[in-house]
């Protein structure tokens, strides 16, 4: 009960902060159109066969559901400055019940922001089979979880001013090294390196919808591996974290 | 009698140090402090005393390096999850977004017994700004809503961290009403002040700390006497500090460049003895002691002293 309290009463928090509904919800989508309007027509990418706001549209998804699950973070970064952290920390909510609230709200977000981004393919006559887009968004929701997870961890590690600079670089780097927006191929160096990060895995599961193979047990294990370790540091972050900021 | 059932809190040989900036800060050394169920008590002393860190350790905020705390018997840990600690802590600001009652609202769900949200609300003065945001309250308004949100979850100890702070006149004294109308109800309170008046007026009991150490614990009319003092600040530059100490109705005696510092008990006796004494003392000034002087004068260390200075800035 007392985690569906805190979990509603971040929901509405997040919900009617305007500003930051506009830049995390917005932003993916401008980019979106920005690219992929004036290539509606463009049906063979790169020789691939498949069409431009399909690429776009599920490389999107994929990573503004990352940025808005670990933007999560800001938002606990603030909390920290106001002292909000510490109040908290001497009711009976415990430390399980904050992390499903946060994690939650983070999903929150991540949602509207993938039903956005997917009604905006279709308004560029993207389509898609049932199956397809179900088992996309399913493993999307899953490759999620390491980031929602990191999200809380940098909140408790930086502070308000840095924590801005640092989500926004991290997530563009993630973005670029795992595919978002280029296809990485499947050897070389980037692709060694990237298939051991949870936003390559991410950046798959939504190219499942592009005919792309589905996750193979090193997906698996990449993803919980990411989010095992995370949640442990971000349990340890969470306990600590109860000095005057 | 002090029995299990009967103790709020207790602090036994409680130290706790910091690391900052690569110094060791030793904010408090070993201070005991035992508080029964219904007393109210008041924390004094100035900025550094180590006020903040002592009720980090009795709310569980932070763990003593040494000694042990004790919270309604048992582990500080235990008597936040049972829901029966409110607290007012220092902190820049309320949490955005939210309306007044939204906040009380959640923080009542948040504790196993809680009182009506209305009866918070009005306790804490806030009925006319239920439905106003946090991010557009003023200062003291703000300390009005942390003072509902100690108080909503009906707890049996209440612990305000400088509470006033932020308010005017007229909102310190509505909301120590307030505080008096809760103890009535038999609960613990203790709060942290740097007004030597709040807690003339409000506590049973104070407890005076400075430089981590508690240096007087007892009702606050002892506490009043003894930091009550006066200060005669005077140019006499060739004049020995320990001749002037021992002067009638002095307590301590500094010298500051060509300038003196007497901590007095009886300010008339001691500038009657000065004047005789040294004729050519010149630039008195008579003035009642701030309490951080007096607390500095009462518990300096000659030997430490500027090493102490120090640690207190890097504390700030």
């Amino acid at each position: 009960m007392r985690s569906l309290a805190y979990t509603r009463f971040e929901l509405v928090r997040t919900f009617r902060n305007v500003r930051l509904l506009v830049f995390s919800l917005g932003f993916p989508l401008v980019l979106f159109f920005i690219i992929a309007a004036p290539n509606r027509d463009e049906h063979n990418f790169n020789g691939s066969g498949i069409s431009i706001p399909l690429y776009y549209m599920v490389g999107l998804v994929a990573f503004g559901a990352m940025s808005g699950l670990i933007s999560s973070g800001t938002r606990v970064a603030t909390e920290r400055t106001d002292g909000w952290t510490r109040q908290l920390r001497i009711t009976p909510l415990k430390t399980s019940a904050y992390f499903l609230a946060k994690v939650g709200t983070g999903y929150a977000m991540a949602g509207v922001t993938m039903v956005l981004l997917y009604a905006a393919g279709l308004s560029l006559g993207v389509s898609l089979g049932a199956g397809r887009w179900l088992e996309m968004t399913g493993l999307i929701v899953v490759a999620c979880v390491p980031f929602a997870v990191l999200g809380i961890l940098l909140g408790h590690l930086l502070t308000a001013d840095s924590i801005g600079p640092a989500v926004g670089g991290l997530v563009s780097l993630l973005a670029l090294v795992s595919g978002t927006w280029f296809p990485l191929g499947s050897h070389g160096f980037l692709y060694d390196m990237a298939r051991f990060l949870p936003s390559y895995w991410l950046v798959r599961a939504s190219h499942v919808s592009l005919g792309g193979q589905a996750w193979t047990a090193g997906g698996w294990i990449v993803v919980a591996a990411w989010t095992l370790v995370l949640a442990i540091l971000a349990r340890y972050a969470y306990l600590r974290d109860t000095a005057r900021v | 009698m002090h029995t299990e059932h009967t103790i709020g809190v207790e602090l036994r040989g409680a130290a706790k140090s910091y690391r900052t900036a690569g110094t060791v800060v030793d904010a408090v050394r070993g201070i005991d402090v035992s508080i029964d169920r219904g007393e109210t008590v008041a924390l004094l002393g100035p900025n550094g005393a180590g006020k903040s860190t002592t009720i980090d350790m009795v709310l569980g905020l932070t763990s003593p390096d040494a000694g042990t705390v004790s919270l309604l018997g048992g582990p500080p840990k235990e008597a936040v999850a049972a829901g029966r600690v409110g607290a007012m802590l220092q902190s820049g600001a309320l949490i955005r977004d939210v309306t007044v009652r939204e906040l009380v609202t959640l923080m009542a769900a948040l504790h196993p017994h809680p009182l009506a949200v209305d009866e918070a609300l009005e306790l804490a003065g806030l009925e006319e700004i239920a439905r106003r945001r946090t991010q557009k309250l003023s200062g003291g308004q703000a300390q009005r809503v942390r003072f509902a949100l100690a108080l909503v979850s009906d707890p049996a100890v209440l612990i305000l961290d400088e509470p006033t702070v932020g308010m005017d006149v007229e909102a310190r004294r509505a909301f120590w009403l307030s505080v008096r109308a809760f103890a009535a109800r038999g609960k613990t309170i203790i709060f942290a002040t740097h007004y030597l008046e709040e807690a003339d007026a409000y506590a049973d009991r104070a407890v005076l700390m400075s430089r981590g150490r508690v240096v007087a614990d007892g009702p606050t009319s002892e506490i009043r006497a003894r930091v009550g003092t006066r200060t005669i600040r005077a140019t006499l530059p060739d004049a020995d500090a320990n001749e002037l100490a021992s002067l009638p109705g002095v307590t301590a005696a500094d010298r500051r460049g060509e300038a003196i510092v007497l901590i007095c008990s009886d300010s008339d006796a001691a500038i009657r003895a000065l004047l005789d004494a040294h004729p050519d003392v010149r630039d008195i000034e008579i003035a009642s002691a701030g309490l951080e002087d007096a607390f500095i004068e009462l518990t300096a260390d000659p030997d430490d002293a500027s090493a102490d200075a120090e640690r207190q800035e890097a504390l700030v």
